[in-house]
């Protein structure tokens, strides 16, 4: 490893930082064969809890685990505010970025943002424009990720305003981590997460339709048990006790999306979706689709349900748009970003092309629209013909990406059978918006690639996750 | 709740006491097949094929009726949809279907059964370990249902989650003594052959059932008393006097709940009338097999009227 790489817990001269203080006197006191068991443990708990998620495109995989390594990843309480600040005024930039861009659009006509960035966006949706969500919110729930290069440096890589899943990962992390070491809770003072679901559900009601009655109906609705995220649906269903619907329980009757229930159809006023936009109606999007309702955004539109998040919010998860994320923040807070992004050339541009072209080996190259690690070339780790394949296809279609320098992400330990090893990790914190105001979780989920050098964190490329802990200090 | 999850719930609950009923009769045939000639363990797992509605199935894909045959065939066979291992297989999917109806308790419960099962039963079970792999079947099943009586609400979830149970329940009896029926014959009692007392004895066995009846009738064993046994007392829980006390009491629930019955109370009420107030005498004057054919559609009745009235499917 070489000595520009940042680990979270061990300094360059071998000490161990603050946030893990605490954690490795505890680890140096514990038997290292318990520790292997307790490994082992882990794994079995998840099998039986049934935490699995599956991967598109393998056959007999229906179900895999996300491995999960028993290392927390400690943030400081101090790190911790300072990050919430620049997460809470990125997201509330992100939210009136939303409302004008489907309405006067004054970034545009400000000269801020070209047009064509959104006309070519596939998630734009003309039938969002002019219409106000109820509460005027239009990402109920993000999750903003972020990398660490330094003690001091959060960049965030990227936003996901559409779906942004894998909170229950940071749920069930937290349980398996008290369940298999209660102890260093005591040790340790780490802020709590298991409060989520009840916020989400407070979260969720805030924005409910104003024919909403004063205990909205609340419903996730989930493609069903084959989707890749199923569990979460299942998850967070249950622990908000809300209703898990399919496109198949719902239909529009009086006016109203209404689910059927055991006595009949029932209005729901609050829809938390997992389901794309696309599939969401498919009399106003894909007409195959099976998976929504159809007529829902009629009844959206008559302002008769909260569909959360808002249709059309995928926008901003466009790394086009990301690279105007400084702007944009800028231009609808009125402050400086408290939180950087990674240094982004839009390959749009001519100019930034041909640097990017003459430098591929030691870039990372990202579809705008794509997401799960799909589709992007990582110079450092790939072949001569891979990149002279890349090279073609950005060449053809240079609008269609954006490049960041090959970041030397943090580290953080991973238990491994000879002891712990550096691997790299990123973050995700949840954030709830709401009328009411924006709620963060402290932590989030932290991926971590297990594969020794790889920068690549996502669970369908082999990555695994962590329990991430905010100290109480 | 939504008609969808009730749908599940019901038949989760009654895939897992299918399998479980399975698992019974086949400890049962084995027995037999063990204390008995050879012809006599051909016969015996041959009814079991037909007591599971599976006969036709097998005999397109076997040419003898070896216990080893038909045991693989019940609980593991991939071309078997109704396999034992197959009806676990769809309790778990439509305990994921339905995740947020149940409890962790119970989901845990049905997902280690499952994938304990899936492991023992990934090969042919030997006949040296087939009581091994029942015992496993009913311990899972019985799990299941433990967790679900020790951390399910009382709410109308738990009453479809009973009224699938006891629904396949009483099906299962009634088919069990149906393929014997003529083994509870009168006329056959009064022959007494020390083979039609193990026969009887078999039948109880099926139904667990041997173990309340001599406490009930020590020393005695008479057709009569096994057909009241089964038939008609409710304090036996394999009964189908116990199921439909235990479906009286379940749609009792969700008439309550929802505020008003509907036709399928009106059914279960006929069935119900049936069982009620009879004596074994009437029911072998109106002859046994009838009887039980008719407990077997008015019992499918109800079942089709409690997915039609609680809309599990449209």
């Amino acid at each position: 490893m070489s000595a520009d790489l940042f680990d979270e817990m061990h300094a360059p001269d071998g000490s161990i930082r603050g946030a893990y203080r605490h954690y490795d006197q505890w680890l140096a006191e514990q038997d290292s064969a318990w520790m292997r068991r307790k490994h082992f443990e882990a794994e079995s708990f998840f099998r039986r809890t049934g935490i699995t998620f599956n991967v598109y495109g393998e056959e007999n995989a229906e179900e895999r685990l996300i491995p999960f390594d028993m290392v927390p990843r400690i943030i400081t309480g101090a790190e911790w505010r300072k990050l919430t600040r620049g997460i809470e005024q990125r997201v509330r930039a992100l939210n009136a970025f939303m409302h004008d861009l489907y309405h006067r659009q004054e970034i545009i006509r400000s000269g801020r943002l070209p047009e064509r960035l959104f006309r070519h966006n596939r998630a734009w949706l003309p039938q969002m424009v002019g219409f106000t969500p109820p509460g005027g919110v239009y990402t109920h729930i993000v999750g903003i990720d972020l990398v660490r290069t330094g003690p001091d440096e959060f960049l965030v890589l990227e936003d996901n305003a559409r779906t942004p899943s894998g909170v229950s990962y940071m749920l069930e992390n937290r349980e398996t981590m008290m369940a298999m070491f209660p102890e260093l809770f005591t040790r340790v003072k780490v802020r709590p997460v298991s409060n989520y679901p009840r916020l989400l559900a407070k979260s969720l009601s805030n924005c409910a339709p104003a024919c909403a009655s004063a205990n909205p109906t609340v419903a996730v609705l989930t493609p069903g048990i084959y989707n890749s995220a199923y569990f979460e649906h299942a998850f967070l269903a249950d622990q908000m006790g809300a209703e898990l619907v399919e496109g198949s329980d719902l239909r529009v009757i009086d006016g109203r999306v209404q689910m059927r229930t055991t006595h009949g159809f029932q209005p729901i006023d609050v829809l938390y979706r997992r389901v794309d936009d696309d599939f969401l109606d498919p009399l106003s999007f894909n007409p195959d689709s099976v998976l929504g309702v159809p007529g829902i955004m009629d009844v959206y539109r008559a302002g008769r349900i909260t569909i959360a998040n808002a249709p059309g919010t995928g926008v901003a998860d466009d790394k086009a748009i990301y690279s105007f994320m400084s702007e944009i923040v800028e231009f609808y807070t009125g402050e400086k970003p408290l939180l950087q992004n990674v240094q982004t050339w839009r390959c749009a541009d001519p100019d930034s092309l041909k640097y990017v072209l003459d430098r591929l080996p030691e870039l990372v190259v990202k579809e705008v629209h794509g997401s799960g690690g799909y589709g992007m070339l990582i110079g450092p780790t790939s072949t001569r013909k891979e990149i002279a394949e890349f090279r073609e296809k950005l060449r053809a279609r240079p609008d269609n990406y954006i490049a960041q320098p090959t970041l030397a992400l943090s580290t953080c330990p991973i238990f491994t059978r000879s002891g712990l090893a550096p691997r790299h990790v990123d973050l995700r914190p949840f954030v709830l918006v709401s009328p009411e105001g924006i709620d963060i979780t402290p932590g989030g989920l932290t991926r971590v690639a297990l594969k020794k050098g790889s920068l690549v964190v996502n669970s369908s490329q082999g990555g695994g996750t962590k329990d991430s802990w905010v100290l109480d200090d | 709740m939504l008609g969808r999850v009730a749908n599940g719930m019901f038949w989760m609950y009654r895939y897992l006491e299918r399998a479980e009923n399975t698992a019974r009769l086949l400890a049962a045939g084995h027995r037999m097949a063990l204390t008995r000639g050879a012809d006599i363990a051909d016969e015996e797992w041959r009814s079991v094929l037909t007591t599971l509605g599976q006969l036709q199935q097998y005999k397109a894909q076997h040419d003898d009726f070896s216990g080893n045959h038909v045991c693989d065939f019940v609980l593991r066979a991939k071309t078997n949809q109704q396999s034992v291992l197959s009806m676990f297989e769809r309790a778990r999917i439509n305990a994921r279907i339905c995740r947020s109806a149940i409890t962790a308790e119970v989901w845990e419960a049905v997902n280690e059964g499952w994938m304990s099962l899936r492991d023992l039963l990934a090969r042919p079970v030997r006949e040296t370990s087939l009581n091994v792999a029942l015992s496993a079947i009913r311990r899972e099943s019985t799990l299941a249902r433990g967790a679900t009586h020790g951390s399910m609400m009382r709410n109308e979830v738990y009453s479809f989650v009973r009224a699938g149970t006891f629904m396949e329940r009483a099906d299962n009896t009634a088919r069990i003594l149906d393929v014997k029926y003529y083994l509870l014959l009168p006329s056959l009692s009064y022959v007494g052959t020390p083979l039609d007392t193990g026969q009887w004895d078999n039948v109880l066995r099926s139904l667990s059932g041997e173990r309340a009846y001599r406490w009930l009738n020590a020393g005695r064993m008479d057709a009569r008393s096994i057909a009241e046994l089964l038939i008609l007392d409710d304090r036996f829980p394999r009964s189908l006097a116990f199921c439909y006390a235990s479906m009286r009491e379940n749609l009792t629930a969700l008439a309550r709940l929802h505020g008003h019955e509907g036709p399928a109370h009106a059914l279960m009420r006929e069935a119900d009338l049936r069982l009620t107030g009879r004596t074994v005498e009437d029911i072998f004057d109106q002859g046994l097999h009838q009887f039980l054919t008719e407990f077997i559609s008015r019992n499918q009745a109800v079942a089709e009227a409690i997915a039609e009235q609680y809309r599990f499917n449209i």
